[in-house]
Parts: C-alpha cells; structure tokens; sequence
C-alpha cells in the first residue's frame, strides 16, 4: 500500500545551533510505521537533542520535521504529544512526589474527555473516564512489573524501575511513535535482556513505531532493524545492525573508543 | 465507583453536623459575639487558603498577591450591595467573576515567569490593584469604603466555604487537577506527556482568583468599613503562611493553617505587642522543624483509623 | 520653575532616593545570588541600622559619621547573626521554607523592635545644618550631598572588595556555583557569612541616610523600601551587583518623576508596574543573562 511506505516521521536537513555550537547540522531521517529504529553515537552527539527537535522541547534553527507529512516544527510539546508521539528522558523527569498510579494517570491526560463542569460536579462522564483510566493505568503498571508499586511514590522505586516507569507513563499517552532515551541505563543485564523483551512485546501488542537512544549494543543490535550512527551532529553511517558493525567509520567513532576505554 | 459518591456524602453530612452545633452555640449565645466574629474569619480564611493552595501548592506557581484579588471581590461586592441594591449571593457572584477575570488577564503574561520571579511580580501586581484601589474616588479612595450593610453572617461563610472545598477537592481529583499537579512536580515532564501547562497554570489562576474574590466578598459584608490597607502584600504573606503552615498540596492543611492562624491571633489579641513575636517565632520554628508544614501531601482522608471509617461508611471494599 | 528646571530638581531627588534603594538592593542581590533567597528581612535589618544610627547621635552624642559606621558594624553582625541562627540550619531545605523564615524573621525584627522601642516615630535629629549648594540654580542640600558622598565611597569600597580581594573572589566563585566552589577550597559558610556582614552594613548605611534625608523613623519603616529594592535588584539582574546599583537608581529617578509631576500616591505603583514590564520583556533583568534549563 503507498499510504504506508510514506514515513511516519522524516526530518529534512534538521539544524540546531546552540550559542556557537552547532549540536545537530543537516540531520536527515526517516522512520516507517511499525519500525524499531536505533540511533546511537558517543555522548555529545546530538541524539537527546535530536529527541527535543522532534518533541517539539527545542525548534530547530533549520528544517523540516514531518509527522504523517504534516510539519510539526513550532508546535509545542504537548501539542506534539497529542498528535501521537511520546517519550522518555534520558535523566529520568518523572513526577517524583507522586504515587506510581497517579504518574500513569497523568499520562492520559489528551485522552479525557469530560470537562471542567462536569469535574467540579462530579457528574457526566467523570465517574466512567476515571474508573476506565485507573483500569487501564493499573493494566500498564502489570505489563511493566510496577503494579506491586501501584500506591508507592515514585522517587522510592529502584533506578531500574523507575526506567519501566517512564515507559509506562509515555505509552499511557497512546503514542502511535515511542522515543525511548537511554531507557536501559543503569540496568543490569539481567534488567536490560528484560527489558529488550517488553520493548519488543509493546511494541507489537500497542502497534508502535520506536525510535530508540541507547549505548548498551547488545540492546541496540538485539532489536533494532535498522540504525543511524551521530558523531558531532552529523550522520556518519545508517544501516543494519550488521552493516553498523562492520562500518569502519562507526569503529573508528564510536565502538573504537569504546574498546579503547 | 459509587463509594467516592457516599463518601463525599459522609463528608457534607459531617458538615452539617458541625454547621449545627456552631450554629446553634450562636445562637444559645454561648458563642460571643468576640468569637462568632473569628469563626467567620477562620472561614474567610479557610476560602483564601485553599484557593491560594491550589496556585501555591497544588500547581507550583509561586503567588503573593492574593490579597489583590480578595481586595476586587470585595470593592465589587460592596459598590454591587450598597450603589446598586443587590443581594448578598449577586455581589459575591459578581467579585467572583471580576477577580477571576482580572486573574485571568494577569496570569497570561506573568505565569511565564518562574519562581521568585513570578513571586514579585505578583506581589507588585497585588500592590498595584490595591494602589489603583486607593486611587479610585467612587469606592472612598484611602480612606476607605464607609455604610457597608452587615449581611455577612455564620450560614454564608460556612456554606460557601463548603461550596469552595468541595470545589477545589473536586477539581485537583481529577483529571484537570492531575495536570496542575504534574506541573508543579516536573514541568517539562507534564508538557511531553501531553499537559498545555500555560493553560493548567493561568486556569489554577483564574480559579484561586476567583474564589479570594468571593472570600473579598464575604469578608467586606463582615464590617461597615473596608479600606485598601486590608489588603496589602502583608496580608498576602499571611495567607501564604497559612498554606504552608498547613501543608502545601493538602485542602486538609489549608484548613488547619487557617484555622491554627486565625485562633492563635484571636487568642493572643490582648496582647498585641508579643502577639506578632510569638507569631514570628513560632514560623521559624515551624520551618526548623516541619518544614513540610502540619499536614505535608496528606489529607484527612488518608489517615488509617478515618480512612477505615470512611470506607465502612460508604462500602468501599479496599483497593 | 519651568518644565525643564523642575524635571531636573526632580532627577535630583530621584537619584538621591535611589542611591538608598541601591545600597539596600546591593545586599539583597548579594544574599540572593548567593543562596537563593528573597531575604524578606533585609528592609527590616536597614530599620535596625537607621536605629542604631539614631541612638548613636542622640543618645551617645556622636557625630553622622561615627555613628554611621558603628551602626553598619552593628548591624552587619546583627546580619551575621540572623543567618546563622535562621538560615544555616535550612542550607537544604525546600526555597519556600527559607522564605517563610525570612518572613519570620522580619517580623520578629519590627516586632521586637516595636517592643523595644516603641512604636511612634522618631525624629532624626538634623545633622547637616541648613547646608544647601545652589549648582546653576538647581538646589542640592546637604543631606542630598551627604547621600551622594557615601554611597560613591561604599561603592568604590564594594567594587574592590568584590574585584581584588580574596574574600571577594571567593564570593564571585560562590554565587556562580556554590558546590564547585566548595570542591575548590572555598569556605562557604564563612563566605556567606561575610555576604550578610556585608549586605548588612550597606543596608545599614542607607538606614542612617534615610534617616537624615527625611528626618523621621519607625520601626516599620522597612517594608516598603525593603520591597523596593528587591524591585530594583531584579530590574537589574537579580545576582549583578551593577544592576542592583542601576536598578536602584532607574527606581528612584521613576518614583520622583512620578511624584513629582503625576501624583505621589502613585509612586509605589509605578515602581511596580515597571518591575512587571522588564520581567515581561527581559525576565533575566536588564543585565541579567537569559538561562534555560537543557532537557
Ligand atoms: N539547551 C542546551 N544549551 C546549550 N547546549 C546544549 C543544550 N542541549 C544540548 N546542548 C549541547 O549539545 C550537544 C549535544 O548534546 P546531547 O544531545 O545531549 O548529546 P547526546 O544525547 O548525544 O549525549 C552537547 O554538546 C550539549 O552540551
Ligand atoms: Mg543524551
């Protein structure tokens, strides 16, 4: 079908200059509905910055960024957000005062429907709205292993946990693309092969299209079909994770300084 | 969910209940009329503490210009009672809508601000109404607003004081107040997961304006005179204290820190001069040693053995 | 008097009342650049320093100067000693209980004040004579010229303290980076200490000038000029000592035109209306760098 070989998001020659550096220069992606996309590079790179771009956090210097071919540059994040992308941070932004529940909840926010009458009165559809956001909430929460921490706050949860967390919290958006920022940082292995698993389990069972930031490579190669590899703001190289492995310009980059450290 | 229903109908009974007895100590007089008039300002109060909560605590916009908006509702109220004959409940209506308003036109811009920024600027907000206030000739300028009619009694602030709880209770357990919320823990965090967090702040806005508004209202129709100097940013800090003393982010505290405020200057009224040393102390003190305030996030409701109660009352088999 | 001679006495005026703002602000922007806080109390620590100045004429019979610097001595202390007992113990804690503090403490300061020494005014007596200088037909008095010679002289002292001494670097590297400056060495508690000492004392100053300038005290005098200067510290870039020297000025120059030639009874909203406008345009202040938080 032509309808679905049409990107879901592509970005023309994206710039973003801060003060004198030039963090993202003529960055050109595209990701397809229903791809797991991996974007790696040492730190510095861009790739946060790449994920604040396309969430609409910064507006790029030069670009385009297109959502189902629609320019979504200038629009605010939570516009972005209700147009069906979501994230995670990579220095982890939960609400960290709040009970877990409650920071889901919060998530399903562009997906309420009653209205400020109807809240104060405590009528309509409130009662119904709410029920269903704590079901599916708590539905979230077991698909994540959190709902035990359902009632706990957020910032008591373990390191790992509260990286489950913030996926949670962003699929409760209903995003049709997922940025996922580092997601397995600080993880074990144990946790990261986990983790590998959920991300390719949401995937299929919510329909997504991921685009994923992460240094660890069993992670990346494990599950991504396809890879951009960032040095300095610029693409450098793009490819299967076999083609990635062997490029001699990405082991020079990137996994050369890795193995040098 | 029918259970949030009957204990939200535990709750208004309890009201009652307590709107009864005070009511009735009135009117045995074994309430004089010294302590009739603070149970009216621990009212007044409870409405400017919880509407400054849901800015302050709840939302995590720093405001100090609370007095402000009360200083609108109760000029409106009163040039609405007295130049234009109307009842009480179209004054308060009326002070409601005209602070809310002009909370409305104030938040837009300011609400960009942040922190101690946003904390001056609407302290210099608050100042500047009441200034233009006190420049206004029609309402008695400095001097004040003399011939208020005494129609502010025990049954208006109690019930109204009720409307406004239960309004804010409602409006922060939901979806609306969720986004407030999210905005005072993490901002960009609320705005990525979908929050338009200039909307949720200028709304928190415009709804605590609002409801000091009404407070205005109730509070000039309490004495016969009003002037500018009731609302300078000094009684703006007091209703500050008063959310933090209770605990920002809980309707609970607000009504204790009112409460705790209020009786405390009350009681200590013959003796002006240690009043406000105490007063200044017992803040430090608070501060040292809670600085979470009485209440912290909790609210009443959550305490275990009233928690049981509640769930027995309404059915609620746990979750 | 024509439009232009009077706009001129006005400006005069104005920059007389503004250098007060100045030394006050000076301290707040200090303090705040430093720790972070709206130290509410610091319009109540200039009360102090205007008493103390005020004893020192009448009832030690000494002469202006003396007094002035055995008040910002005192007072200075007295600094020091609030934020030791005050602050310090909330090094850490949230912004708002700091704040709440320093509420508290503002009250105890008038209040205890008040108690002490009551609360009716006080006539400051006048120290400079009938001294007025007639510079091309504009009147400057003695009190003006008085007012003007300190707080050039403290000025000069400050901006040396803070460029060239170690004290002073050591408060330029805290204020920029309070942790990173621990790591390097530096004292920060004795450091913030020293701010207070200083802030103070210069609050102090412009207490005793007020007092000469408009011959009468009270224990509650601090409040509005101590919320002026915080206006005038964040018209400058709160943190930038040179702004809270110019806010200062900019403050007092628009009160005095705004009397002069408007209504007094504005004054104090005008101040705040242009406080409100440079936040809406610039919210760093006018010298003050725009951050933003990296996400
Ligand atoms: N808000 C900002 N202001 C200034 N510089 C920034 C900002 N955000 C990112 N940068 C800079 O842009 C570069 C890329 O950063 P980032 O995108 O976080 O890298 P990565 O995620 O690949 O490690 C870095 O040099 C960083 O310091
Ligand atoms: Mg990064």
């Amino acid at each position: 079908m032509a309808e679905n070989k049409k990107p879901l998001l592509k970005a023309e020659d994206v710039s973003e200059v801060f003060g004198g550096l030039k963090a993202v220069a003529d960055f050109n992606f595209y990701i397809n509905r229903g791809e797991l996309i991996g974007l790696i590079g040492p730190n510095g790179a861009g790739k946060t910055t790449i994920f604040n771009l396309i969430t609409g956090v910064y507006v790029p210097t030069t670009g385009e960024i297109l959502l189902d071919g629609e320019s979504i540059v200038g629009q605010k994040p939570y516009e972005i957000t209700q147009r069906g992308i979501a994230r995670t941070f990579q220095n982890i932004r939960l609400f960290s005062e709040l009970s877990v529940l409650d920071n889901v909840k919060i998530a399903y926010h562009c997906h309420v429907k009653y209205n400020l009458l109807e809240t104060v009165l405590r009528m309509g559809r409130y009662f119904g709205e709410e029920d269903e956001i704590t079901q599916e909430s708590l539905k979230l929460l077991k698909i994540f292993k959190l709902d035990e921490h359902a009632h706990e706050v957020a910032k008591n949860l373990p390191y790992g946990a509260q990286r489950r967390l913030e996926i949670a919290r962003a699929l409760a958006a209903k995003p049709k693309l997922l940025l996922l920022d580092e997601p397995a940082a600080g993880m074990n292995p144990q946790e990261t092969h986990e983790l590998m698993e959920m991300i390719r389990w949401i995937r299929k069972q919510f329909d997504l299209t991921v685009l994923l930031i992460e240094h660890d490579m069993s992670l990346v190669m494990g599950i991504c079909e396809r890879i951009y590899v960032l040095e300095y703001g610029m693409i450098i190289a793009e490819g299967t994770p076999a083609e990635i492995q062997n490029n001699p310009e990405v082991i020079r980059a990137y996994l050369g300084t890795e193995t040098v450290n | 969910m029918n259970s949030i229903r009957k204990r939200d109908l535990a709750m208004l009974i309890f009201g009652l209940i307590l709107y009864g007895a005070i009511q009735g100590m009135i009117s045995e007089k074994i309430i004089g009329s010294f302590w009739q008039l603070n149970i009216i300002l621990i009212c007044v109060n409870v409405i400017m503490a919880v509407s400054l909560n849901l800015i302050n605590g709840y939302t995590g916009q720093f405001s100090l210009g609370h007095a402000g908006f009360m200083a609108v509702g109760a000029y409106v109220g009163v040039v609405a009672t007295v130049n234009f004959q109307l009842p009480l409940i179209a004054a308060l209506i009326l002070g409601a809508l005209c602070a809310g308003a002009l909370g409305f036109l104030i938040g837009l811009p300011t609400l960009r601000l942040r922190g101690d920024y946003l904390a001056i600027a609407t302290l210099g907000l608050g100042e500047i109404i009441r200034i233009v206030i006190m420049n206004i000739e029609y309402v008695g300028g400095a001097a004040g607003f003399k011939g208020i009619p005494h129609l502010t009694n025990f049954t208006w602030v109690f019930f109204t004081m009720l409307f406004t709880l239960f309004f804010i209770k409602n409006f922060v357990n939901s979806s609306h107040g969720r986004a407030c919320i999210a905005i005072r823990e993490n901002e960009i965090a609320a705005e990525a997961m979908g929050v338009n967090t200039t909307k949720y702040k200028v709304m928190a806005f415009t709804i605590g304006a609002a409801f000091a508004g009404i407070a205005g209202g109730l509070f000039a129709h309490q004495f016969y005179l009003i002037s500018p100097n009731s609302f300078t940013f000094l009684s703006s800090f007091n209703y500050l204290i008063m959310v933090v003393l209770g605990g920002m982010g809980s309707i609970t505290g607000s009504i204790a820190g009112a409460f705790v405020v209020t009786f405390i200057s009350a009681a200590l009224a013959s003796f002006p001069e240690a009043r406000m040393i105490i007063y200044a102390l017992a803040l430090i003190l608070l501060m040292f040693y809670r600085p979470q305030g009485l209440f912290g996030y909790m609210e009443v409701t959550n305490f275990a053995p009233i928690k049981k109660l509640l769930d027995k009352i309404s059915g609620n088999k746990g979750v | 008097m024509d439009f232009f001679h009077q706009l001129i006495q006005q400006l005069i005026n104005g920059v007389s009342l503004g250098s007060i703002y100045a030394l006050i602000a000076l301290g707040y922007t200090m303090i705040y650049g430093i720790i972070k806080l709206i130290n509410f109390a610091h319009g109540d620590i200039y009360m102090v320093g205007a008493y103390l100045g005020f004893f020192g004429v009448t009832a030690a019979g000494l002469p202006i100067l003396p007094a002035l610097l055995i008040s910002m001595f005192v007072t200075g202390c007295l600094g020091m000693v609030v934020e030791k007992l005050a602050y310090k113990p909330l090094r850490h804690a949230p912004r708002i209980s700091i704040l709440i503090t320093a509420i508290g403490v503002s009250f105890f300061l008038e209040y205890t004040g008040m108690y002490f020494v009551t609360p009716t005014p006080r006539t400051f007596p006048d120290v400079m004579g009938n001294i007025s200088f007639d510079v091309a037909g504009f009147i400057i008095n003695g009190q003006q010229v008085l007012i003007f010679a300190i707080t050039i002289i403290l000025m000069a002292l400050l901006t040396y303290i803070v460029q060239k001494t170690k004290l002073g670097k050591a408060m330029r590297a805290a204020s920029f980076d309070t942790e990173t400056a621990q790591l390097m060495g530096v004292d920060s508690d004795k450091v913030i200490s020293m701010t207070f000492f200083i802030g103070s004392s210069l609050a102090a100053a412009a207490g005793v000038l007020v007092g000469v300038y408009y011959n009468t005290i009270d224990p509650l005098m601090g409040i509005m000029p101590g919320l002026k200067a915080f206006v005038a510290a964040v018209l400058g870039g709160i943190g930038i000592l040179p702004g809270a020297v110019v806010g200062g000025i900019i403050l007092g120059v628009i009160e005095a035109l705004v009397a002069g030639f408007l209504s007094s009874t504005f004054r104090d909203a005008a101040a705040f209306a242009i406080l409100i406008l440079v936040l809406l345009v610039k919210p760093s202040g006018l010298f003050g760098k725009n951050t933003n938080e990296k996400v």
